[in-house]
């Protein structure tokens, strides 16, 4: 059969970012998928090595916009072990806060997005409408929504008062009610189970063969999370890596609406073990060494390897995105999918170009 | 202070280490690529089981053949692309190789970082 060849993206409907997919087709059927990257990369590995350690706590939070305060969590930690720097206890409960509150945003960003690539307008504002709760906690705590710039080397620039504290505890149950029946409306949904169940299928083999990660790796059936290597106050908090093995856009789909009822459970948790103390340690000096440090971003496990040389300025920063590891899975996934399918089955990886080409 | 830690090989070990390390069940993190200076570098590979850490370190100089892994882990795919426009690495056996227009365009020349330069300015102050 002739195949042709198509274009997906850069400019898609369902695609909030420009990731662009030659599509091969035999009738309607996809027999290969390459990606063509390139649209948002702005060299910010290569600025690393051109900007004083601490300045760079602000490049890496423009990574990514939507997980902006875990970028910059992941690079402080390796700057503090470089440096042996002791971050205090309350710092450390205030990053899981922040960090958990993005999760929380960013899944709902994503189901609802999910819900508006399928057509279904009145859950994708729905969604949104309960997003907004948490960007609110987000403007009223840290100053911004998006871009919470909390995170410095050496712990964190901002508290959280009691008060404060006591008002996302009520916005957190408000939510987890709201988005009770969401899931109950989302997942029972006979339109959302026909475009979702048994499509873009990754088995548990090839999730791990390919270096998936994040939710992508768990619908697969991986209890594999960063957050339980206990980094920051993870030590401390309960949770078990949320995990569905049909390997489908319909188990990716609910690992992530489950993390959102997670993440609050988390911030929950923070709040009422949140000790008394200092916002941050005194920094002195230049960091020396090459480490390497992992945290979980809501699309995924992070990975960053930082060298220094004792100097101001950092002589290598290299981020690997969940994207970037997600994306070989999804040009697995492709071929034999419907071209009707293609928009739904890329969107469940989450993808987050702007993260991925830096 | 920094426990890290990697294991030099030689260029010749690559491929039979990425091999030992799939049949042992690792999954491959990433690759990172480091300009040492008077073009020598030092390619990293990291990989992971079961949440611990493996690294592998590789030097060489500017112009050496690196062996690609791609045909081993699939997902070596895209860090080998990049190494290849960021940093004018050279790999031998990648299973699509995107001749540098991985993140430039298909027209342009291709951009050899280290050796395309990326300066900083500050304005000068303007009196009025």
């Amino acid at each position: 059969m002739t195949r042709s060849i198509i274009p997906f993206g850069p400019q898609h409907p369902v695609l909030p970012e420009p990731l662009h997919l030659k599509l091969a087709l035999e009738d309607e059927t996809v027999v290969e998928a390459v990606p063509a990257l390139g649209y948002v990369h702005r060299g910010l590995e290569g600025l690393a090595t051109r900007r004083d350690y601490s300045q760079m706590v602000y490049v890496v939070e423009r990574v990514c916009g939507i997980c902006s305060c875990i970028h910059a969590m992941c690079y402080c930690n390796c700057i503090e072990k470089l440096m042996s720097i002791e971050v205090p206890r309350r710092a450390q409960f205030l990053r899981v806060i922040w960090s958990e509150l993005h999760r929380a945003h960013s899944h709902l960003l994503w189901l609802g997005l999910f819900a508006d690539s399928f057509g279904f307008e009145s859950l994708f504002m729905a969604l949104w409408r309960v997003r907004e709760r948490v960007m609110d906690i987000n403007e009223a705590t840290a100053g911004n929504r998006v871009i919470v710039s909390t995170n410095i080397i050496g712990g964190v620039r901002r508290d959280l008062s009691r008060e404060q504290m006591n008002s996302i505890l009520k916005d957190i149950a408000i939510m987890e009610k709201e988005l009770k029946n969401l899931y109950d409306t989302m997942m029972n949904d006979y339109s959302v189970k026909k475009r979702t169940v048994g499509k873009g299928v990754l088995s548990k083999e090839q999730a791990h063969a390919l270096g998936a990660a994040g939710p992508t790796l768990r619908g697969s059936g991986w209890a594999q999370d960063a957050r339980q290597l206990a980094y920051e106050a993870f030590d401390e908090l309960n949770f078990a890596p949320v995990v569905e093995t049909d390997g489908d856009c319909y188990s990716r789909t609910k690992v992530r609406f489950r993390e959102v009822f997670q993440s609050f459970d988390l911030v929950r948790q923070a709040i009422g073990k949140i000790p008394e103390g200092e916002l941050a340690a005194k920094v002195k000096g230049n960091p020396e060494g090459e480490i390497t440090f992992r945290v979980e971003q809501p699309r995924g496990e992070l990975f960053y390897y930082v060298r220094c040389d004792g100097s101001n300025f950092p002589e290598r920063v290299r981020i690997r995105t969940p994207t970037f590891a997600n994306i070989p899975p999804l040009l697995a996934i492709l071929p034999g999918a419907q071209l009707a399918d293609v928009p739904v089955i890329t969107l469940t990886i989450d993808p987050c170009i702007s993260c991925t080409e830096r | 202070m920094s426990n890290f830690e990697a294991t030099s090989i030689s260029l010749d070990e690559i491929r039979s280490t990425a091999r030992e390390m799939y049949d042992g069940g690792w999954r491959l993190v990433t690759q990172t690529a480091v300009d040492r200076g008077d073009k020598r570098f030092e390619l990293l590979y990291h990989y992971d089981k079961d949440l611990v850490e493996k690294h592998f370190r590789v030097s060489f100089t500017q112009g050496t053949i690196v062996p690609s892994i791609s045909d081993i882990y699939f997902a070596a795919l895209l860090v080998e692309n990049e190494n290849r426009d960021l940093f004018g690495l050279e790999y031998d056996g990648l299973v699509l190789d995107f001749n540098r227009s991985f993140y430039l365009e298909e027209a342009g020349d291709p951009m050899t970082a280290p050796f395309c330069k990326i300066s900083t300015f500050t304005k000068p102050k303007v009196e009025v």
